[in-house]
């Protein structure tokens, strides 16, 4: 019933996987979904880039009730993190205990499971941040 | 809106209003709370069946839960409104203004002379996490929605930065849930009619950290009706026609964590700007407004960006009372998304009836204490996003 249909995944992966959107040549920002036009100056000059491994947490909440497919991994930490060149992302921040969590902490990319689609039983892979030890 | 067409847009009237109970109602299908809704309204405006040109039905989430499409066709079947031309507007959450803005674009036009539109939804058939997940697919696929980031969160992200940013606490939240609890007990259409105290607020079970259970709208079903004509016509259905003023709608970057300043509102404030501009009013000219608090913290951060209150202020005027019942400007004397709920292709017209009911002074016990000549309501089709803002006016005799 939550499926998201296999092609339509595989056709996210470039973002899903590495990290890799799209970036404006004229005035250097990130779009992490196709653009014909850059949303923040209107260039049409657009390449395939991708993001740092690494950024700071800016923010984040723990998550303790969510959707079907989620709710087995509650709880857990949705965060917004600052990339090198200013982007920002949603992920998940992983391998650590929501306690140890601060603000401006700095967190690295690294290839997860994400979640295990219920119908087609496909195993969803994706990008989450973990905490980097200084 | 140019300023060269106002002129020329024929002025708009609703003429009648109507709604369903909002709660769980598993006796009624969506197609009987619609219909329900809409027989209302009629009774109210006095129409005859045979004599609809347009019917907007706003409905978000008929095609997954009821599975059923084309929702509008099926209720002018429903109600034998034939041959009056039928639509249904999906448009997330704002399904209902939306559909209150196309009405108002089909008279105003000159397109329609009397036009029918409801909003509906049926949602408890579904269990909570599956239409958190249905709610959910409404924010960005690879962005947001497949890191498990649902609504709450979302809200949990903009409370924690209102808490940093000016100071508001968890407390201020609260209060909003509890004002909101509190007229929804005066109201027999709402959800929750029960009263809760801060203490239950703030130990209610934890969704998404530091948002609780408490701050957040339950899930209803529920429809509301109004009943549109040119305000030239109105004096042949009512004397108490309450006329749609202005009308603003805006969006802004779809994921909360890209817009330029993620505190700020930037589509409700531009909706909202549109709106007073339409109806040749300020912030100050408001009486009373229904806000979309599908998360307590929204009606804080929208009471700002619509105007009413400066930036940073909005939880100082909740703590002032200001937003209560008997308050300068009443916020959500219905007890909005979280106490009357939020069926949520329901919402945007159930805050228009909730405002015509205010400025014709028929709204009971929760009858604001001033009198009302004008309202506003906000209705968002995404998280803080895709606004519609409508300003309506009573017409005294």
């Amino acid at each position: 019933m939550f499926v998201i249909r296999i092609p339509r995944y595989w056709r996210s992966k470039g973002f899903r996987y590495r990290l890799e959107g799209y970036r404006c040549e004229k005035c250097g920002h990130f779009h992490h979904s196709p653009r014909l036009v850059c949303r923040k100056c209107g260039s049409r000059s657009i390449r395939r880039d991708r993001l740092s491994q690494t950024g700071r947490l800016i923010s984040y909440t723990v998550v303790k009730s969510s959707t079907p497919l989620f709710e087995q991994y509650v709880p857990y930490v949705v965060g917004v993190v600052k990339m090198v060149d200013g982007s920002l992302v949603v992920g998940q921040v992983t391998d650590c205990d929501p306690e140890e969590l601060r603000e401006d902490m700095q967190v690295e990319v690294t290839l997860r499971k994400i979640r295990v689609d219920g119908e087609n039983k496909l195993i969803q892979y994706g990008y989450k941040f973990r905490p980097v030890i200084e | 809106m140019q300023e060269a067409i106002l002129g020329v847009l024929r002025r708009v009237a609703v003429i009648g209003v109507g709604m369903t109970r909002f709660g769980k109602l598993e006796d009624r299908s969506l197609m009987d709370l619609l219909a329900e809704a809409s027989i209302k309204a009629m009774k109210d405006a006095g129409v005859d069946y045979e004599e609809f040109d347009s019917v907007y039905v706003g409905n978000m989430l008929g095609s997954v839960v009821e599975r059923q499409t084309a929702i509008a066709t099926a209720l002018v079947d429903r109600l034998s409104l034939f041959p009056a031309a039928a639509e249904t507007v999906e448009n997330g959450p704002a399904a209902g203004a939306s559909a209150v803005k196309n009405g108002f674009q089909a008279v105003a036009s000159g397109l329609a002379d009397l036009v029918l539109v409801v909003g509906g939804e049926k949602m408890t058939s579904l269990d909570t996490a599956t239409l958190t997940d249905y709610i959910a697919t409404m924010t960005h696929p690879e962005a947001e929605y497949m890191h498990g980031a649902t609504l709450a969160s979302l809200a949990a992200l903009l409370m924690k930065l209102y808490e940093q940013r000016y100071g508001v606490t968890e407390e201020h939240v609260a209060m909003v849930a509890v004002k909101n609890h509190r007229n929804a007990l005066k109201n027999p259409y709402a959800h929750l009619r029960r009263e809760i105290t801060l203490e239950e607020a703030l130990q209610s079970k934890m969704v998404a950290e530091p948002l609780r259970m408490y701050y957040s709208c339950p899930i209803s079903d529920g429809a509301a009706a109004a009943i549109l004509c040119p305000l030239e016509k109105a004096g042949k259905y009512t004397d108490k026609p309450v006329e749609i003023k202005g009308i603003g709608h805006a969006t802004d970057y779809q994921t909360l964590h890209e817009r330029e300043d993620p505190a700020v509102l930037k589509s409700c404030k531009y909706a909202a700007e549109q709106a007073y501009r339409m109806a040749g009013l300020s912030p100050k000219g408001i009486d009373v407004a229904e806000l979309h608090d599908a998360f307590s913290i929204l009606e804080i951060v929208e009471s700002e960006d619509v105007g009413f209150f400066k930036k940073g202020q909005g939880h100082l005027a909740v703590e002032q009372g200001v937003t209560e019942l008997d308050g300068v400007l009443p916020i959500n004397p219905s007890g909005g998304l979280k106490a009357r709920g939020h069926p949520v292709g329901a919402t945007g017209v159930a805050q228009v009836v909730e405002l015509v009911w205010q400025l014709r002074g028929e709204a009971g016990e929760r009858q604001i204490s001033k009198n009302a000549k004008r309202g506003l309501a906000c209705n968002f089709g995404g998280f803080g996003n895709n606004t519609l803002v409508h300003i309506l006016e009573a017409i005294r005799k």
